[in-house]
């Protein structure tokens, strides 16, 4: 077939001429499996039935308490205002230490994104201290600042301050040289410029920052409070645990455990998925 | 300071024999040596040239991110000495746009960070020019869900907003497809007439700044120097010669007869 065989074609196309748009509902099934927290759901609840099954088939709940036990010293422990009690103090003591180390994060951050010898310094800072588990400097905060809450809200700064730091800084080199043109274009003070143009530019890898370092504050906190939670009168979450397991009360150890877990169910995805949904995902930096 | 009747008749812009150098990693390049010339109020000047010939850099010295080694810099007289709502910059690429604000706060942001104007009046502006553009419609979409050729218009708006003494445009439209940087081209030069700003556009494409310029500079590369500066009337025309401009162009920059592209 040669070119000239093949005849040119031109069809005549009238807008909204006889033709139904193409957009089928779904169905049911395939609805309820597109919502992420309905999957989620049904995980937990398998896992749950998982648990359950294996505890009563192992039949000792002295090593493994089943589901249904532990959901009742959960139970338990809620109504006596045990646990609301522990978790309440855990938490603000987990509030502080992680504010602090924030704050403290940002001044750092600030610094460093605004001059290269603040950028050397937080570099080699993360690099020594990054690596080190902040448990193993509760020994020596106990000598600086006793027993008592200084001490906890000191390892939970080391704790949150190097993984949001890192991570944020990390953010804001990346970040676009054009955009950080455009914020030089508007001749920003440089405070002005951090907050109005590095912050929200480097905010996906800020929130990560934020994630990782709550998640190392949860567990150090719940470590320093195992290891000295007695110290300071009225005990946390750790404390909790750590107390029923000496008194072999299995199942108040696992609603202590389970409490941890629901924490942190909620944190990551009642709060953090809030903040991403109204930041970067509705400015379409993260999908 | 120079007295008011010399600053009237001065140029808008004077480049005066700039020279700049910027570090890589393992060497200092020389961007461009001894570049001179004058924009004058409402021209619509074109720095054209081949990749290489400095002319990036050249926008970016002029918009203060970038110190010359020699020469100045004299907007209005005055010396340049550091980035400024001034001089309004519109880049190539698409991030320019700041993606946490939508199309409206995007401008409204410029003007008042900038400290332009307050808030309720930036609100107004911001209106103006986003119809201006013919985005009216977006005004509160997020520009994650814009086209590329949307994106280039918000930045137009948005430097345009900011009523600087010049527009700097460094490749607006390259990264557009074919027909979408044909209409923009029109769009700005309707925006020109509309207005009647002053704006250096720089492009490497020798048909654009036939098309958008009244006065083209042609920088030769490595490093770039000034080769010629020609009077433009927006078409290809033939000159007393018999010689089409973008061919006389590409002779004087190439050292052919149309033969390289």
């Amino acid at each position: 077939m040669t070119h000239a065989d093949r005849p040119e074609v031109v069809h005549d196309v009238q807008a909204g001429a006889g033709f139904e748009v193409a957009a089928q509902p779904l169905g049911l099934a395939t609805r309820l499996y597109a919502n992420g927290a309905l999957r989620k759901t049904l995980l937990l609840v398998a896992l749950a039935a998982a648990w359950e099954i294996y505890a009563r088939a192992l039949g000792n709940p002295l090593l493994f308490p089943t589901f249904s036990s532990t959901v009742a010293a959960l139970a338990r422990s809620l109504a006596s205002g045990e646990i609301p009690r522990a978790g309440a103090y855990t938490l603000s003591l987990l509030l502080k230490g992680y504010l602090a180390g924030l704050a403290i994060a940002a001044l750092l951050t600030a610094f460093a994104s605004l001059t290269r010898i603040g950028a050397d310094l937080l570099e080699t800072l993360t690099a020594m201290f990054n690596p080190l588990p902040s448990i193993a400097l509760l020994p020596l905060a106990l000598i600086w600042f006793g027993l008592g809450d200084g001490s906890v809200i000191f390892v939970l700064v080391h704790a949150v301050l190097w993984a949001v730091a890192l991570n944020t800084f990390s953010g804001f080199k990346s970040l676009s040289p054009t955009l950080k043109m455009v914020g030089q274009n508007y001749g920003l003070s440089s405070v002005g410029y951090v907050a109005r143009i590095l912050i929200p530019g480097a905010f996906p890898s800020i929130l990560t920052g934020l994630k990782v370092g709550w998640a190392f504050a949860w567990r150090t906190l719940i470590a320093a409070e195992l290891v000295f939670g007695v110290s300071s009168g009225s005990g946390g979450l750790g404390w909790y645990i750590f107390e029923n397991k000496n008194q072999l009360r299995i199942p108040e150890v696992f609603a202590g455990l389970l409490t941890v877990i629901l924490f942190g169910l909620f944190v990551e995805n009642v709060i953090f998925r809030g903040i991403e949904h109204r930041t970067v995902r509705r400015w379409g930096m993260q999908t | 300071m120079r007295p008011e009747a010399e600053r009237d008749t001065a140029p808008l812009l004077a480049v005066r024999g700039v020279t700049l150098q910027y570090r890589t990693q393992d060497a200092l390049v020389t961007a461009t040596y001894r570049v001179s010339f004058d924009v004058a109020r409402a021209d619509r000047f074109v720095v054209l040239g081949p990749s290489g010939c400095g002319k990036s850099t050249l926008l970016k010295a002029v918009g203060g991110y970038l110190r010359p080694v020699e020469g100045e810099i004299l907007l209005n007289g005055e010396r340049v000495a550091g980035p400024g709502p001034d001089r309004a910059l519109v880049f190539q690429e698409f991030d320019q746009l700041l993606p946490w604000k939508t199309v409206r706060d995007n401008i409204v942001f410029a003007l008042t960070a900038s400290g332009t104007l307050p808030r309720a009046e930036a609100l107004e502006r911001a209106a103006h020019f986003i119809a201006k553009v013919g985005l009216a419609e977006f005004a509160n979409s997020f520009p994650h869900t814009l086209s590329g050729g949307m994106k280039q218009r918000v930045a137009i708006a948005r430097a345009m907003a900011m009523e600087p003494k010049i527009l700097l445009m460094d490749e607006p439209f390259a990264a557009l497809d074919a027909l979408t940087r044909a209409k923009m081209q029109d769009e700005l030069l309707r925006l020109w007439e509309d207005v009647k700003f002053t704006v250096l556009f720089v492009t490497h494409s020798i048909p654009e700044a036939i098309r958008i310029g009244n006065r083209i500079l042609l920088l030769t590369p490595h490093p770039g120097r000034a080769r010629a500066e020609l009077n433009s009337g927006g078409e290809d025309t033939r000159g007393a010669d018999g010689e089409l401009v973008s061919a006389r162009i590409e002779r004087l920059l190439f050292g052919t007869e149309g033969s390289s592209r």
